[in-house]
């Protein structure tokens, strides 16, 4: 019976210290559209609940792992089999990676198709775009930390081809590297990468990211925004008991994840064999390995590995900077070619992963 | 500038010209290649060291004309007979002060092993086809045994011997058998040595002998194999096997594993069944014939409890459960099966039982790990099964709240 009143005490005591009202009425008056298209936006939040569950394990994880050469491999190894649910946290650490990672690519392919980038949200799809390189990062960071055999010499193969850049390749590698091999000085550069410096950064951008979102509020595909009309839900607390509902339905599938495949230790590596056959970098990179594979060493009088970086870097530059050579979705138009190009690069991407995923030749 | 250039160039001139006659005069200084050049590789082992016709065959290399510089009068001595090759060589050969000068490390003795080998004692007899030092180093281009090329390089030893010892023409007046080499091929050495290229291996030299090659005395094969199977040997030597082996002149370990077709051993060997070479000599009423069937049970139980262990283990790695532990003490339970087929050379049950005890109780608890790791996935399904049900639960109760909410 005293529950509703310490309820609108707290509240009082909070309204009455800290002037929230131009927050409590964003987030009140906030309306979410509803349409047929309406799936794709928890998808921004799924990310987030999963970068959430990183966080919570990643700060668990820490308890136990030793960055170093010798430490690492071994310490990754007590924190499975030794240390009380410590299988679990690793598990649901390394499968929410992933899933984050997948849910990424669904979150900026679906914004794409949708047009959701078009003004005023300019700068909600750039600090988006920024994210998904940071997510990138963070995936990359991440995979050497075990110190197994795939891991590291995944990272080799990685942070070779980044050497292939024109001009800067060198200094990028060795940099990446912390010296000229992947050593003792990468895995302690790539773990202050993974748990400060890339961590920091997408807290500032992603607080950049929502705070756009909340104040311009989600947009309406082109299809639906002319529509006589139109449904909407409020965001509190009807959209957000929906995300919570996919919330539920991600983490059902990160609790069978976790439990049917756990993470694998894999074979402790030794820096000093060749790299074996079969090496391959995570799924989320494998379409830009398959394509760098298949471009032939030498086009006219280029390097053919440099041509793809090069490539794969005028997309990411495009990707950034979309909303504003989208010349028609800034006029409120929905161009054909710009949906087919979308669509036959979502289904190169996957024809390519898993194309890599069962090539089983000497990568 | 014009007086710098004009220096390089002569310098250069000069150098052309000092280089042009020095070149003349090593040519002139060794006149015998004129005629014999062919006989010469850049890789012979004497050229190498400026070790040169005259210092074998004697003349006057400064001569270009053949009656001077081929005078026997003036000490050359030409072609050597085929008989005294080995003194032809021993001559700088086993002279260790002369030999040292080129390497300290150089073995001089080898006239005096050659001497006492089976070829060196059919050579001082007469015998015209027994091999001499070119049989297996050649006349001229003569390669360091280091030289893949060499036909005394370890990978080439069988074949170098085999040239004489697989032609039954040529060895047809010996009474020997011709299949050595076709022996050694399929033998565990053999494999090791000419498939996988292990120079670490042994070939004919190993057990022969090389310079003082000969027959090993079969009684003695054991001092023989022992080089590399010391544990092995040193159990046979402590075994009542031995005693009985120099008794009744049993060749040692050539009696069960053969000579140069030794096969990679396997347990069907060890035991009363067929394919074992205990009842060689053992029938069933014997000690021996039941000391043989204790041992090779015992193998035989410890095996069956390494294959329980791994089957577990890989149940429980499909799970996708870490087993490393169990699979580091199957790996030291192997090696303890490794080290109690060394032991059966003891001939001892108890010594066996014993090592295979150390082992059985890794295999033993290798498979408690693994069923430890199974029920833990059990566990696992278990609290995993009531998450989804209240994951579940929460999400219906959210479901028709929202429903409840939607509806106003």
């Amino acid at each position: 019976m005293d529950a509703p009143k310490i309820k609108d005490r707290l509240i009082k005591w909070v309204e009455e210290n800290y002037h929230i009202e131009p927050f409590k009425d964003i987030v009140i008056k906030k309306q979410v559209p509803l349409h047929e298209y309406s799936a794709w936006y928890y998808f921004g939040g799924i990310t987030l609940f999963l970068f959430i569950i990183q966080i919570i394990t990643g700060i668990l994880l820490l308890f136990y792992y030793k960055p170093t050469e010798g430490a690492a491999f071994e310490s990754v190894r007590f924190i499975m089999t030794k240390v009380e649910f410590g299988w679990l946290i690793r598990s649901v650490h390394a499968w929410s990676a992933n899933l984050m990672i997948f849910t990424v690519f669904i979150h900026i392919f679906s914004t794409f198709f949708l047009r959701s980038y078009r003004p005023p949200r300019e700068l909600t799809w750039i600090t988006g775009v920024f994210l998904f390189f940071m997510t990138l990062g963070i995936g990359f960071t991440g995979y050497l930390l075990p110190w197994n055999e795939l891991s590291f010499f995944a990272t080799k193969v990685g942070t070779q081809i980044a050497g292939s850049v024109p001009y800067v390749g060198g200094f990028l590698r060795t940099i990446l590297r912390g010296g000229e091999e992947v050593s003792d000085a990468t895995l302690g550069r790539f773990f202050a990468c993974h748990i400060i410096v890339l961590p920091l950064c997408i807290f500032a951008v992603l607080g950049l990211h929502l705070a756009f979102v909340q104040l311009q509020g989600m947009s309406e595909p082109l299809s639906v925004k002319d529509r006589q009309e139109k449904k909407s839900i409020p965001f509190f607390p009807n959209f957000l008991l929906r995300d919570i509902l996919a919330w539920m339905l991600a983490l059902g599938v990160l609790a069978s994840l976790a439990v049917y495949l756990p993470a694998e230790l894999g074979k402790k590596v030794d820096p000093f064999v060749s790299t074996p056959a079969g090496i391959k970098p995570e799924w989320y990179f494998l379409w830009m390995f398959q394509t760098l594979k298949l471009i032939p060493s030498k086009i006219f009088i280029f390097d053919g590995e440099v041509i793809g970086i090069l490539g794969f870097g005028v997309m990411g530059f495009i990707l950034l900077i979309l909303p504003f050579i989208d010349i028609w979705s800034r006029k409120e138009k929905k161009n054909l070619f710009l949906t087919l190009l979308g669509i036959f690069m979502l289904i190169f991407m996957i024809f390519m992963t898993v194309w890599g995923l069962i090539d089983k030749g000497r990568q | 500038m014009i007086k710098k250039s004009f220096l390089k160039y002569g310098l250069f001139v000069l150098g052309i010209m000092c280089f042009s006659s020095q070149a003349f005069s090593a040519e002139a200084m060794n006149s015998c290649l004129e005629c014999h050049k062919e006989k010469f590789s850049q890789d012979d082992a004497h050229a190498k060291k400026v070790v040169l016709c005259v210092d074998c065959h004697g003349g006057n290399p400064a001569s270009l004309d053949v009656s001077i510089a081929m005078d026997t009068s003036k000490g050359f001595l030409g072609k050597p007979a085929r008989a005294d090759i080995p003194k032809f060589c021993a001559r700088c050969h086993s002279d260790a002060d002369y030999m040292k000068r080129y390497n300290p490390n150089i073995p001089t003795d080898q006239l005096s092993k050659y001497e006492v080998s089976q070829h060196g004692k059919l050579n001082a007899l007469g015998d015209k086809k027994s091999a001499v030092c070119t049989s297996c180093h050649n006349a001229h281009n003569i390669l360091a045994a280091n030289n893949p090329a060499s036909p005394t390089y370890a990978l080439n030893v069988p074949n170098t011997c085999a040239r004489c010892h697989s032609d039954k023409e040529y060895m047809k007046e010996y009474g020997i058998p011709t299949n050595q080499i076709d022996d050694y091929k399929e033998s565990v050495h053999g494999q090791a040595l000419l498939v996988k290229g292990d120079r670490s291996s042994p070939s004919c030299k190993n057990c022969h002998g090389n310079h003082d090659a000969g027959l090993p005395r079969a009684i003695y094969v054991g001092n023989i194999c022992s080089q590399c199977h010391a544990l092995t040997y040193d159990l046979f030597s402590k075994s009542p096997h031995k005693s009985a082996h120099d008794r009744l002149g049993i060749p040692e370990c050539e009696a069960c594993h053969g000579n140069h077709k030794i096969m990679k051993p396997s347990d069907d060997m060890l035991g009363t069944g067929l394919g074992a070479v205990c009842l060689k000599c053992h029938n069933p009423s014997s000690k021996g014939f039941k000391t043989a069937l204790a041992i090779k049970n015992s193998i035989e139980d410890f095996k069956t409890e390494i294959a329980e262990a791994k089957e577990s283990t890989s149940k429980a790695e499909r799970l996708g459960m870490e087993v490393s532990d169990a699979q580091f003490d199957i790996n030291e339970a192997n090696n303890s099966l490794t080290k109690a087929r060394t032991y059966i050379h003891s001939f001892s049950k108890e010594e066996v039982a014993s090592v295979v005890g150390e082992g059985k109780s890794l295999a033993q608890k290798a498979l408690m790990l693994a069923q430890k790791a199974i029920d833990k996935f059990n566990f696992r399904k278990k609290w995993y099964s009531l998450v989804i049900l209240l994951i579940f639960v929460f999400s219906l109760a959210l479901y028709f709240r929202i429903k409840m909410l939607e509806k106003k």
